[in-house]
């Protein structure tokens, strides 16, 4: 079952409007599982609301998103059950403690609840997985917010800038979750502005879309 | 979504039709009013305070014509995305809010020499309160959330859902009412009205219609301007921002 | 560790499955999860009724010590009351979640909003709505109300709350990005409060009559059949209005 290409998420001319303005415009890529897709751009160029298109929060307006799934004939944009988002925002309540965290978002994504301490581990959280969320640092929590993509096996990975704050050490570990999970045939797409250094990235850019009226 | 009727043949349109509903609406005023407050018969049971009803009850037919517009435009807007039709709602509540408070006012001064107080919670009177704050939550709302086009999405909800609660406040309030006081109080707008006082009615009814269309169509108007300015600014600070980004 | 992950294959069918139980486990969770979240946090639902108690004390003061006077208006005051307490704390029933990015992650797992909507109203009724009808009985011996009524008062609550509760979410859906919403969600939500505060008052008084006239209690008598209708109607409402409102403030 190891990844020849089992799912591919392809984006063809995607369009999103904003207050009556196109933020993207004519957006095309193609991320296969293996080689997780790297988008980059300047600010406002709207990497972030490419993400949540996909992951289904934002409407099209333009374009097509298909998901391919192995076991899935017809194409269809994905599903939420097929996807993993960890946006910008890391979800932690600072009076449950990280174990606590992970084990609601494991119950309710029903997912084992042995995943936990697995994901505990993966990401060095377990020393501090008694600790309440209000006392975690800023990379700590956002350790806490990526140890979720560990509970549940999902083909499509949506990151929103995970490297933000995080040190070095919380960085490799990032770049070997998502190395495993393409190996395993998922796929990732991840917004940065830094290079995350993954082996077999791929790069998309995005450039501001060009001004036309959205009315 | 940006195939729908675009909002420059509206502008095109609305600037022909405005004036022509304004000068109707004067028109219609100046004549409904000159014959409801001076040459209408006064009611022989209730004297010249009966020349309120050439007020109130325009206005109160108003409020809830008003709203019915906007619930509509709502519904529109929700169904077909379609900005016109919030902006249709947004430019319609103001005036249903004016309209219901002439009518609430009107009501209070038509009660006190019938009544002998301002206030009685009749159910009519009662239902249009409740309609008043409605009308004030729903501009509320349309302030509270900055992105216009996600306030125009929220409110139309609030709308659809207003709606579907105005029949049952009616209900409520009815059978409140009957619960608590023996039906003992005039009833607001006589079972037979002589045409003498019918006729003026009707063209206060048309003249507030009137208002009513040429106040939309002009709120509307300021409206798609106000929104191609802010649209400009952005762009205009975008383009401006995007060469130092290289 | 890469020895683990690498037995972690992804294996096709799991992801695919989606049963009704997986929903209602995650329904279960997440209300557990407010539930923890509402007593951790300083005790929310304490406030709440000494609010209620406040109002309720306050009363006598405005009114004067007049026993039978009180007893007469005690079922509206106390409704009234319990509305004007209730009304505290919708604003913070979605904000937290939307405002840390939980709601996002929430709408990626097996419920659909209206689901999230049902499951955090339920943990808000547990920790709001059953509060304040658990010190119902006290408060009605400071206003010398009637044994049987109370009872009735009380079953008016238990059908009316979770309606009041629903609709309370559709304001607080709909404002989800407001600051201080707490006036705006008051005012979004008071003309649909009417209906459901009419006819449980009205269902008390008929019980009084019947009660006074020395008859049984009639539940399908109409103010009670109509206030579980609006109940039931408000609560509906409320729910797929609810959703709407955060799908719509989730897409921005």
């Amino acid at each position: 079952m190891t990844g020849q290409g089992d799912f591919e998420l392809v984006g063809q001319g995607l369009a999103c409007a904003r207050g009556g303005r196109l933020v993207l415009d004519g957006v095309s890529f193609a991320a296969r599982a293996g080689a997780p897709l790297v988008i980059t751009g300047p600010n406002g160029v709207g990497k972030s609301t490419l993400l949540r298109v996909i992951a289904g929060f934002l409407d099209l307006a333009g374009g097509r998103l298909l998901f391919k799934a192995p076991s899935v004939q017809e194409e269809a944009p994905p599903a939420a059950k097929h996807i993993h988002y960890v946006g910008h925002l890391d979800g932690v309540k600072s009076a449950l403690c990280v174990r606590d965290h992970l084990i609601f978002w494991a119950r309710y994504m029903g997912a084992e609840p042995c995943s936990v301490d697995a994901a505990l581990d993966a990401f060095g959280l377990t020393r501090l997985a008694a600790l309440p969320g209000a006392v975690l640092s800023a990379g700590q929590k956002r350790r806490v917010a990526l140890a979720r993509l560990l509970l549940q096996e999902r083909p499509l990975w949506l990151l929103d800038e995970p490297a933000v704050s995080l040190d070095k050490a919380a960085r490799a570990i990032l770049r070997r979750v998502i190395t495993n999970h393409c190996a395993n045939g998922g796929v990732v797409l991840v917004t940065s502005h830094e290079s995350l250094e993954i082996p077999n990235a791929v790069d998309l850019t995005l450039s501001p879309p060009p001004q036309r009226p959205a009315t | 979504m940006f195939a729908l009727a675009n909002p420059h043949r509206f502008l095109s349109y609305s600037r022909v039709l405005t004036p022509w509903a304004g000068g109707l609406a004067a028109v219609l005023l100046l004549v409904g009013l000159v014959w409801g407050l001076a040459f209408a018969p006064p009611d022989y049971q209730m004297g010249d305070t009966v020349r309120i009803m050439f007020v109130h009850v325009p206005s109160a037919w108003m409020a809830m014509a008003a709203y019915t517009f906007m619930a509509s435009a709502s519904l529109a807007s929700f169904i077909w995305r379609h900005s016109l039709a919030d902006i249709a709602a947004r430019a319609a509540a103001p005036l249903g809010l004016g309209f219901n408070f002439l009518a609430l006012v009107t009501g209070a001064l038509w009660g006190q020499p019938m009544w002998g107080t301002f206030w009685v919670w009749d159910a009519r009177l009662t239902s249009f309160l409740v309609l008043f704050f409605f009308y004030i939550g729903y501009i509320a709302l349309w302030e509270a959330i900055e992105d216009p086009h996600k306030a125009g999405r929220a409110a139309a909800i609030l709308a659809i859902v207003g709606f579907i609660n105005v029949p049952i406040v009616k209900f409520s309030v009815d059978w409140w009412n009957t619960l608590h006081q023996p039906a003992s109080l005039i009833k607001m707008g006589a079972p037979a009205i002589h045409w003498t006082i019918l006729t003026p009615l009707l063209i206060m009814v048309a003249a507030y219609t009137a208002l009513f269309v040429a106040l939309v169509l002009m709120r509307m108007r300021t409206e798609i301007f106000i929104r191609q300015i802010h649209r400009l600014q952005i762009s205009t600070a975008l383009d401006t921002e995007a060469p130092a980004l290289g | 560790m890469d020895e683990q992950d690498s037995q972690r294959h992804m294996s096709v069918t799991q992801w695919d499955m989606q049963s009704p139980a997986s929903s209602w486990r995650a329904f279960l969770a997440l209300v557990r999860r407010d539930l923890r979240l509402a007593t951790a946090q300083g005790a929310g639902g304490l406030q709440v009724v000494v609010f209620f108690a406040v109002v309720v004390t306050l009363i006598p003061f405005g009114l004067g010590p007049d026993l039978p006077l009180l007893q007469a208006i005690a079922p509206g005051l106390l409704w009234v009351a319990l509305i004007l307490a209730s009304l505290l704390t919708f604003d913070r029933l979605f904000q937290a979640d939307f405002e840390d990015g939980s709601l996002d992650g929430l709408v990626c797992g097996p419920l659909s909003l209206e689901g999230i909507v049902l499951a955090k109203a339920c943990a808000h009724w547990l920790t709001n709505a059953a509060p304040l009808i658990a010190a119902t009985p006290v408060l009605a011996l400071l206003l010398n109300m009637d044994m049987g009524v109370l009872g009735f008062l009380i079953l008016t609550f238990l059908v009316g709350t979770p309606g009041l509760t629903l609709i309370g979410a559709l304001g607080a859906g709909l404002s989800v990005g407001v600051r201080r919403a707490g006036i705006l969600i008051a005012l979004l939500v008071m003309p649909l409060y009417v209906p459901v505060l009419i006819f449980a008052i009205g269902a008390i008084e008929q019980a009084r009559r019947t009660l006074d006239a020395g008859g049984g209690l009639d539940l399908l008598e109409p103010n009670a059949l109509f206030l579980t209708a609006a109940s039931l109607v408000a609560g509906l409402v409320g729910v797929i209005a609810a959703a709407a409102g955060l799908r719509l403030h989730i897409s921005g």
